[in-house]
C-alpha cells in the first residue's frame, strides 16, 4: 500500500484535503454549496474542450473554471444567485457536450476526469497541485479577516466598507482556483463531496472558526487517506469512498452534536427570533 | 420561397420518426418543468432541483446494474434524496444548502461505484456520458407512457396544493399565520419536484433537466407580473426552445462539410441561456431611466408622499 508507486497518490490527496478543508470550511460558512459544486462541474468542460484543441487540461480547466467563477458572480449580482449558478452551470455543461462530440474521447478518461484518478497521478503532476494548493491558501489567509465578517454578519462587513460583491468575486475565484487543483486528482464531482462534508461536520461540532477549520482539515484527511486505503484493499473507485465518508462524517457529526447538546435541552433556551 | 423553407428545413425533417419522438417528449417534459420550475426559482432552490437530477442519475445507473426498469430507479431514488433532503433540513433557509449538498455528495459517491461496476462487470460503453448528458434523439417511443403518466403526476400535486404552496411561497410567515402546514406543503412539493426532476433527466439528460426546470421559468418570473402569466410564459419558453433546439441540432448535420451534427442539448441550452438574459433587458432599462435626474427627483418625490 505505502509502494512506491502509491506515494504520489498518499502526496497529492494529502495536499487537495487540506486545500478542500480550509476552501470548504468558508463554502459553508458562505452557504456557497450550489457554486462550489458548479464551478467543478462546469470546468469539467473545460478539460474537454482542452483536449480537442490538444493543449494541457489543466489550460482547460483553469480557464473555464475562472470564467464560470466570474460569470456566477457577475450575473448574480442583478438576477437570483442560484438561478444564474444554475444556468451558467447548464451552459458550460452544454459547450462541453458540444466539445465531446467533435472528440473521440476516451470513455475512461472523461469517467476518471469526473470521478478522478488519484491512484493514477504521477509525479510531474505534484508540482502543479502544490504550488496551486499553497497559492489558495495564501489567498485565504489574505481575505481571512473581511471574508468572515462578510461571511457571518454582511449588514455590519458592508457598513464598515467591505465590499459584498467584490468579496463574493474573489472568493469565487479562490474556489475556482481550488477546481484546478484537484479536478486531475479526485474528480469534478467528488472534489464537492471533500469541500461539503468535512467543514459542515466540523461546524457542527465547534463553532470557533480557527478550530473549525483545524477540524475540517482534519476530517477531510482522515476521509482521503481512509478512502486511498480502502480503494487499494477492495478494488472500488475512491470516489465512492470519498462520497460515502462525506456524507458519513457529517452524520457522525451532527449526531455527537446532537448528544452533546442533549441534556441542556431539558432547560429550554428562550426561543431566538430566526434571523 | 421554396429555397427558404428547404434552407430552414433539411430534408426529412418532418418525416423523421425520430424528431416525432423527441420533439412530443421534449414538448411533455419542457412544460412539466416549466410549472414546477416557477415554484422551484421562487423558493430559492435551483439547487434541489439541480441536485435532484444528479440523484437520480445515480438511481438510474444502480437501476442498470441490478437489472430494474430505469424508470424505477431515477424516480425511486430521487424520491428518497428528496425526502432525506427534506429530512436534513432543506425547509430552512440556512440549512437548505448544506442538506441539499450533503445529499448530492452522497449521491456522487454512488454514481461513481454504480458507473465503475457498470464498466467493469458488463460492457455497455457510453453509458457514464449518457448518464451525464443523456439525448432527446435516444429516447425511445415506449418512454413517453413512463413521461406522461409521471408528468401528470407531478403537475397533478402541485395543483392540489396550489393555494397553499404559492402562500408559503410568497410569504412563510402569513401561511403560519393562517394555518397552512408549511413543512407537509414543503414536502409534498419536494417530492413533486423528485417525480418532475427524475423523468426529465431519464428522457432528456441531466443537462437539459436542470436548464429546462429553471431557464423559462426565471425568464418568465422577470417578465410578467402574476404568477399564472408566469407559467405560461414559463411554457411557452419551454417548448418553443426545445422546438427550435432539435430543428437547429438536426440542421447542424448539413453546416459545414464535415456532416457531423452538434448535441441537441448545446442549442436548447444556448436558446434558454440567451432567452434569460434577453429577459433582465426590460428591468435594466427601466432602471437606469429612474437613474435620470428629473425622475429620480420625481421618484423621491413619490416616496416621501408615500
Amino acid at each position: 500500500m505505502f509502494a512506491a508507486f502509491m506515494m504520489n497518490a498518499w502526496i497529492t490527496a494529502t495536499i487537495v484535503a487540506v486545500v478542500a478543508g480550509i476552501v470548504g470550511y468558508f463554502v459553508v460558512l458562505r452557504g456557497s454549496a450550489f457554486p462550489a459544486h458548479a464551478i467543478p462541474k462546469g470546468a469539467f468542460a473545460g478539460a474537454a474542450g482542452a483536449s480537442l484543441l490538444g493543449i494541457n487540461t489543466l489550460i482547460g480547466l483553469a480557464v473555464f473554471s475562472l470564467l464560470g467563477a466570474v460569470g456566477i458572480g457577475s450575473l448574480g449580482r442583478r438576477g437570483r444567485h442560484d438561478v444564474v449558478t444554475a444556468l451558467a452551470l447548464v451552459l458550460m455543461l452544454a459547450l462541453g457536450a458540444a466539445f465531446l462530440s467533435r472528440t473521440i474521447e476516451y470513455e475512461p478518461e472523461i469517467y476518471s476526469l469526473l470521478f478522478g484518478e488519484v491512484l493514477g497521478v504521477s509525479t510531474s503532476q505534484i508540482l502543479p497541485v502544490a504550488v496551486l494548493g499553497i497559492i489558495c491558501i495564501a489567498a485565504v489567509a489574505v481575505l481571512y479577516r473581511p471574508l468572515m465578517l462578510s461571511s457571518i454578519m454582511p449588514e455590519v462587513a458592508e457598513a464598515k466598507g467591505v465590499r459584498g460583491y467584490r468579496i463574493e468575486i474573489a472568493f469565487l475565484l479562490v474556489v475556482a482556483l481550488a477546481t484546478t487543483v484537484t479536478v486531475p486528482v479526485v474528480g469534478a464531482l467528488l472534489i464537492f463531496s471533500l469541500m461539503i462534508g468535512p467543514p459542515a461536520a466540523a461546524r457542527s461540532l465547534t463553532s470557533r472558526p480557527i478550530l473549525a477549520m483545524v477540524l475540517s482539515v482534519t476530517i477531510a484527511l482522515m476521509t482521503v487517506w481512509i478512502a486511498i486505503a480502502a480503494s487499494y484493499l477492495y478494488n472500488w473507485p475512491v470516489g465512492f469512498f470519498v462520497g460515502a465518508g462525506g456524507a458519513l462524517s457529517y452524520g457522525l457529526g451532527r449526531g455527537w452534536a446532537a448528544w452533546h447538546r442533549a441534556p441542556t435541552s431539558r432547560f429550554p433556551a428562550p426561543p431566538l427570533t430566526a434571523g | 420561397m421554396h429555397e427558404l423553407y428547404r434552407s430552414v428545413f433539411e430534408p426529412g425533417f418532418f418525416a423523421s420518426a425520430q424528431v416525432h419522438v423527441a420533439a412530443s417528449i421534449g414538448a411533455a417534459v419542457a412544460i412539466v418543468s416549466a410549472v414546477t420550475g416557477v415554484f422551484t426559482v421562487m423558493r430559492g432552490q435551483s439547487f434541489a432541483g439541480h441536485a435532484l437530477g444528479d440523484v437520480s442519475a445515480a438511481g438510474g445507473s444502480g437501476a442498470l446494474l441490478i437489472g430494474l426498469s430505469p424508470v424505477a430507479g431515477f424516480v425511486g431514488l430521487g424520491i428518497a434524496g428528496a425526502a432525506v433532503m427534506d429530512m436534513i433540513g432543506v425547509s430552512r433557509l440556512r440549512g437548505r444548502d448544506l442538506a441539499t449538498g450533503i445529499v448530492l455528495g452522497a449521491a456522487i459517491g454512488l454514481s461513481a461505484l454504480f458507473l465503475f461496476l457498470g464498466t467493469t462487470t458488463s460492457a455497455t460503453t457510453g453509458a457514464t456520458q449518457q448518464i451525464l448528458f443523456g439525448s432527446i434523439f435516444t429516447t425511445t417511443s415506449s418512454t413517453i407512457e413512463a413521461v406522461v403518466i409521471l408528468g401528470a403526476i407531478a403537475v397533478g400535486s402541485i395543483a392540489a396544493i396550489w393555494r397553499p404552496l404559492l402562500l408559503s411561497t410568497v410569504s412563510l410567515d402569513i401561511a403560519v399565520a393562517r394555518g397552512v402546514r408549511v413543512r407537509l406543503v414543503g414536502l409534498l412539493y419536494m417530492l413533486a419536484l423528485a417525480v418532475s426532476v427524475g423523468l426529465s433527466s431519464l428522457a432528456i439528460g441531466a443537462i437539459l433537466s436542470t436548464a429546462l426546470l429553471i431557464g423559462p421559468a426565471a425568464a418568465a418570473l422577470r417578465l410578467t407580473k402574476t404568477v399564472t402569466w408566469a407559467l405560461a410564459v414559463s411554457c411557452v419558453i419551454g417548448v418553443l426552445a426545445t422546438w427550435l433546439g432539435i430543428l437547429l441540432a438536426y440542421d447542424s448535420y448539413y453546416w459545414g462539410s464535415a456532416h457531423q451534427s452538434l448535441p441537441v442539448s448545446f442549442f436548447i441550452v444556448g436558446l434558454i441561456f440567451a432567452t434569460y438574459l434577453a429577459s433582465g433587458l426590460p428591468a435594466a432599462r427601466a432602471v437606469s431611466r429612474r437613474r435620470a435626474p428629473a425622475l429620480a427627483q420625481a421618484a423621491d418625490r413619490d416616496q416621501v408622499a408615500a
